[in-house]
């Protein structure tokens, strides 16, 4: 594209009383770019201005002065044209009053001690906005060599049925991967399952058996028992999937990487690379390379993990002080289940009648906990079974002892239920033990509703115990990626499948893989089949994104992707090992394959790499870097004593927008900071605080997302990758003899802004304190 | 280059409520490729949420999704929000209905650049009914500091009008139009969510909580406002009577749910949301006692029972299972006495503090404002039921049950697909 430039100052909303525009407008003549002026350029009349210049003069790379990027996005909007907005209004004169930062007068004017520090930063920032559209490009969407529409579902139970369902209905083709030899799961080994809608109140036959009819009826499913996934290959669009039979030993079964034990040798020493990998090829032998595709592979669009769950399994005694493993009679709810499903409820060791049935809700001890893995679900199993011992014996008994009766929202209408039952007695308590007398079993418990301690007696007992997620003891997924088979475990969420983000439930680390039903959490049959819908829409919509060549969240609708030059690749794997989705997979010389579609446009690979040959059409090293370059220095050759420049990066997700509000309310801050929003902290490649500092700069900061186990960072692990880098280039800096506090990294929320300020001129105080960089003026 | 079925069929999708739970069907469907029209009543999108402090169990503010989700409009053409509107009329069928939808009068057109100058020369005040009337606003103000859109909005019913026209005059830009009048349009569409949400269960109903007797007795939802640094009070949580730190706050759990002459389901969050404004409280004051009575912590599943064990070590925090059955006021210090039974030990407890929270729940806001087509079932509690083998209509998030933030967006994110489902058979 041929650029024909344009800069379009607006000078309403404070700007022109704040500024001197035909010094800034000096600015753009300097360059022999043609600028214009408007005192209301997102009127009508204001933006007519620029449109006409696009359809008469052929403009198609603009910079636009006035306010944020975050508002008026649609009326700024010209198909077609590189556009920046530069941000004079909320970044500028907003949050630099002029009672603050006033005006040189004509006597100080060049006396080279005053200057014009607003003006400064506005002609700095107008620098900074037209080098960048100078060196960025429009984007072009990736387009997938191959597509397809089709799902895979694995997993043939509620979750996974319901899936495909849902996606069929849509107008899918859906295959469903089941284990076992026949479709259903836990789901239809139930006597009876909790209501499924209004008013919540009686239990209900399975619908399992309904909902597997329909799949088999449905043309557009596919089903495929006692098969499992080998291995899935490839990128979302076109993902090429090895099925096999469970138990079977193929060459494309996914490589598992080398564990951590077996990177180091006898004396603690980790092993070079070279050796790694000859171990990692042992490890996996017989195993072909992810990079190896299966010529019979099929093809799929986008996977739904729906692999369900397994009933918990104490580890050793962990449970013994509750008779389970020791006592016949004492059960899991899972256990329980199995018995009722048969027939009548009888106890394990003799087969007699088990008319009194004690249900314990958690570990007791003093613990108010449900067991592990357990949710709202196990409550109300527990309330489901009591009423299995009402049914099958009108004299029959059950207790229920429990510290919460975890029945939320309309789930309380069931409870309710339950409680007219007049053989079903619950209390709260601290269950103590389990043990056995005169053939029955007797529970002792503390500080209940009915007294201090009591002992119940019973027949049997059952314990709510929880839900283990299949991925808890396998990938599943088996993903022949670089990063590994699984999920990435980031130690959150115990094996399961789930989401770190509250407003995005399906987001995970791997794009084009969506997870539901009790992979994700324990959840009742009601919950799952919503979940499923929910995962079988974004399955669909990651498919149609692939088509159209665009990312998925959270950059829905980017048509930018990161380009590699390869020639200068050095092989370090950096970018292939930080990607926070594993949407790079590196082959035996270590050089980075990408697969676009997986990637979600955070720019870490290009923050990690030290040659920093990756790129965005619009946003990459050197399109930052020169916009590092083009912020003014000023050194003691201008000013007996000139301001301080300081380079702030600011996530543009919640820390621009932060500052923004910080803006909005006029709250003011440093006018010696210079601001770039970035993609994301981890796209931050330590060159541009390099070239900061080496063109006399006196401090830079990051300003990001709060990271750890409650991360805001909306790419998961940008922020705590920059934080790891700004480590090391302290250690860098010092070598070059400059202090290791002139560079830093804060946290912020995008709603403390009230915040910024302080933090901002805290700093600048401590880089002042520093005294100037001493490379400045060289 | 597609190699089977063709792309998704066309049509129109009609979401009724820019709460959490309607931005994420609109955004959800829209991002599959479907044209969305997304229609709140406020003149903001964000409902609820936008109200909130910070989201449990991460303590995150909500205003970062919502900036995310503003972010994906902003860059989706697919997708048409119309503010100030509300859906008046319904005909037709599942895959073909007529909406009529009024949009009520901004008074300030799209000239407006949220400059603020307006609103220096307003001399009307009005409550701010953003932060529970805890602070005023003018006549002519901005709905809140994250709006979207970032634009003004007159309140007519307390705007002097053209009599005193002092904003007309301040606004540079000609954004202001004291004539504007509402106006109607009607769209096609092929399926409508109806994402109405909740509002907060009136609390002076509840005759035995003091609500709106004692000034120090505030909701759990004005606690999130009290807390927020864009509220009333810009972040500190001080008691109302006298603008006095608390040294100590009791959480009323149930305050009218699970309560038969109230509501009688749990409104799923107040459990979680008590826990976590225990956390407010705490931050600030590190020697404030906070007491929390309750009858079960609805804290299920691994994410929440962390949560709640984390709470549960902060030795300034009590839980005392117990339904609390009175309050009274102290005239002098207007301290709040909170009595209830200890269901475990069975004693009476009297506890003098500060400031009462009461853990107020969620109404399905279908209850009382009906919605404009004889299409939709109810449950008794007003909760919108869903019938899939219909299709055409479906409630998503708290219209159709009480919900976290979590489970309204899994539930919304379904509903986006049931809506494309009812395109795909036409």
């Amino acid at each position: 594209m041929d650029k024909k430039y344009g800069v379009y100052i607006c000078t309403g909303c404070g700007i022109g009383d704040a500024l001197d525009i035909k010094g800034l407008c000096g600015v753009p003549e300097g360059e022999k770019v043609p600028v214009k002026t408007h005192s209301f350029l997102c009127g009508k009349e204001g933006v007519e201005v620029i449109k006409k210049d696009i359809a008469d003069e052929g403009v198609n790379t603009i910079v636009i002065g006035a306010c944020s990027r975050r508002v008026n996005y649609d009326i700024f909007k010209f198909d077609g044209c590189i556009i920046d907005r530069v941000n004079l209004r909320e970044q500028v004169v907003w949050s630099h009053p002029r009672s603050k930062y006033p005006v040189v007068t004509e006597e100080q004017k060049d006396d080279g001690i005053h200057f014009d520090s607003l003006q400064m930063l506005a002609e700095d920032y107008l620098k900074m906005g037209m080098v960048k559209v100078k060196k960025i490009a429009l984007p072009e969407p990736y387009k997938v060599e191959t597509f397809t529409r089709k799902i895979l579902v694995i997993g043939g139970g509620i979750a996974g049925i319901s899936a495909a369902l849902d996606a069929a209905k849509a107008g899918y083709d859906v295959t469903i991967v089941e284990k076992e030899t026949v479709l259903g799961g836990y789901a239809s080994k139930l006597r009876k399952q909790l209501p499924m809608k209004n008013p919540y109140d009686s239990l209900i036959p399975p619908i399992i058996d309904g909902k597997i009819k329909e799949a088999e009826a449905n043309p557009n499913i596919t089903i495929k028992t006692e098969t499992v996934v080998a291995r899935i290959a490839g990128q979302p669009g076109e993902f090429v999937v090895t099925l096999k039979k469970p138990g079977e030993k193929i060459e494309f079964d996914v490589p598992f990487p080398l564990p951590q034990e077996m990177k180091f040798d006898e004396s603690g020493k980790e092993l070079d690379k070279d050796k790694q990998f000859e171990l990692y090829q042992e490890y996996n032998k017989g195993k072909v390379d992810i990079l190896q595709i299966d010529p019979n592979g099929e093809k799929f669009g986008a996977v739904i993990l729906a692999a369900g769950w397994r009933p918990y399994t104490p580890e050793g005694d962990e449970l013994g002080y509750l008779g389970l493993g020791k006592i016949a009679d004492v059960v899991t709810n899972h256990q329980f289940e199995q018995i009722a499903a048969k027939g009548k409820i009888v106890r394990p060791s003799d087969g007699k009648e088990a008319k009194s049935v004690v249900f314990i809700q958690g570990p007791g001890k003093g613990d108010d906990s449900d067991f592990d893995f357990a949710g709202s679900v196990t409550s109300l199993v527990a309330l489901k079974q009591a009423k299995y011992v009402r049914e099958d014996y009108p004299d029959g008994k059950a207790q229920i002892i429990y510290q919460h009766m975890r029945t939320p929202g309309l789930w309380e209408n069931f409870y309710k239920s339950i409680q007219q039952d007049e053989g079903i007695f619950l209390t709260k308590g601290d269950v103590v033990s389990v043990g056995q007398s005169g053939g029955g079993l007797t529970v002792d418990a503390d500080n209940t509703l009915l007294g201090e301690k009591i002992q119940l007696k019973a027949d049997m007992v059952v314990l709510a115990t929880g839900m283990v997620p299949a991925t808890a003891d396998d990938p599943v997924v088996n993903l022949a990626y670089r990063q590994g088979p699984a999920f990435r475990e980031i130690g959150l969420f115990n094996g399961y499948c789930d989401s770190n983000f509250i407003c995005f439930p399906y987001e995970t680390q791997r794009t084009g893989i969506y997870a539901a039903g009790g992979v994700r959490r324990s959840m009742t049959i009601e919950e799952t089949v919503e979940d499923a819908a929910g995962a079988a829409l974004k399955a669909i919509q990651c498919i149609e994104s692939v088509n159209r060549g665009v990312a998925v969240h959270p950059r829905s609708g980017d048509m930018t992707f990161p380009d590699f030059f390869f020639q200068r690749c050095t092989q370090c794997k950096r970018c292939t090992e930080e990607c926070p989705f594993g949407a790079l997979d590196d082959d035996e010389k270590g050089t980075p394959k990408p697969n676009p579609t997986r990637c979600r446009r955070c720019g870490t690979c290009m923050g990690a790499c030290p040659e920093r040959i990756i790129g965005f059409a619009d946003y990459n090293v050197d399109s930052i870097g020169s916009m590092v370059k083009s912020i003014g220095v000023p050194s003691a050759d201008d000013y007996e004593e000139p301001p301080f420049r300081i380079l702030g990066l600011v996530c543009e997700n919640d820390a621009y927008p932060a500052l923004d509000i910080a803006g909005m309310n006029r709250l003011s801050y440093s006018s010696q900071v210079r601001f770039i929003p970035v993609r994301c902290l981890g796209s931050v490649n330590v060159i541009w605080i390099k070239d900061a500092l080496s063109q006399g700069m006196d401090g830079a900061f990051l300003l990001g997302c709060r990271h750890g186990d409650d991360y805001q960072c909306h790419f998961v692990k940008g922020s705590e990758l920059a934080s790891i880098r700004m480590e090391k280039i302290g250690d860098a800096l010092e070598s070059l003899a400059l202090e290791k506090e002139r560079v830093t990294q804060f946290e912020i929320a995008i709603d403390e802004y009230d915040k910024l300020p302080e933090m901002i001129n805290a700093f600048v105080k401590q880089v002042v304190e520093l005294g100037p960089n001493p490379f400045k003026g060289f | 280059m597609t190699e089977e079925k063709a792309a998704p069929a066309s049509g129109s999708i009609l979401v009724v409520g820019g709460g959490i739970s309607g931005l994420t069907t609109a955004l959800e469907a829209a991002e599959v490729g479907y044209e969305v029209f997304l229609v709140e009543k406020n003149p903001y999108l964000g409902g609820r949420v936008a109200q909130l402090n910070q989201y449990f169990p991460k303590l995150c503010p909500p205003t970062c999704g919502l900036e995310i989700n503003f972010r994906r409009i902003k860059d989706n053409p697919r997708i048409k929000v119309f503010t100030l509107a509300e859906v008046e009329k319904v005909d037709g069928i599942s895959g073909s209905y007529n909406v009529s939808i009024k949009l009520n009068s901004r008074f300030v057109n799209e000239n407006c650049v949220a400059c603020d100058e307006c609103v220096g020369v307003c001399p009307v005040d009005r409550n701010n009914e953003f932060n529970f009337n805890m602070d005023k606003t003018k006549a002519i103000f901005r709905p809140n500091e994250m709006s979207f859109p970032m634009r003004y909005v007159i309140d007519a019913s307390v705007c002097k009008g053209a009599e005193c026209g002092k904003c007309v005059e301040a606004c540079k830009y000609s954004a202001i139009d004291l004539n504007m009048g509402a106006k109607t349009i009607n769209l096609k569409v092929g399926a409508i969510v109806w994402a109405t949400g909740w509002v907060p269960y009136d609390a002076t109903k509840i005759d035995n909580l003091g609500f709106g007797k004692y000034d120090n007795i505030i909701t759990n939802m004005m606690m999130e406002r009290l807390a927020a640094p864009n509220g009333p009070t810009k972040g500190k949580i001080l008691r109302p009577s006298d603008n006095k730190e608390p040294e100590s706050i009791a959480f009323v759990q149930c305050a009218g749910s699970r309560d038969e002459n109230h509501l009688p389901y749990c409104s799923y969050i107040c459990c979680m949301a008590s826990l976590k404004q225990a956390t407010y409280v705490r931050e600030r004051f590190p020697d404030a006692k906070v007491y929390i009575f309750y009858i079960d912590v609805r804290a299920p599943g691994q994410r929440y029972e962390k949560f709640y064990k984390k709470i549960k070590e902060d030795e300034n925090v009590f839980f005392i299972k117990g339904k609390v059955a009175e309050v009274s006021e102290d005239p002098g210090s207007k301290n709040i006495t909170v009595v209830a039974e200890n269901a475990v030990t069975g004693e009476k407890i009297k506890q003098e503090v500060d400031m009462v929270v009461l853990a107020t729940g969620m109404q399905p806001t279908a209850l009382d404002t009906k919605l404009p087509t004889g299409d939709l079932q109810y449950s008794e509690e007003g909760f919108i039921v869903n019938d899939f083998e219909k299709g055409g209509m479906f409630a998503a998030g708290c219209a159709n049950k009480p919900a976290d933030v979590i489970t309204s967006n899994q539930n919304a994110t379904g509903m986006a697909l049931k809506a494309i489902q009812t395109m795909v058979k036409r």
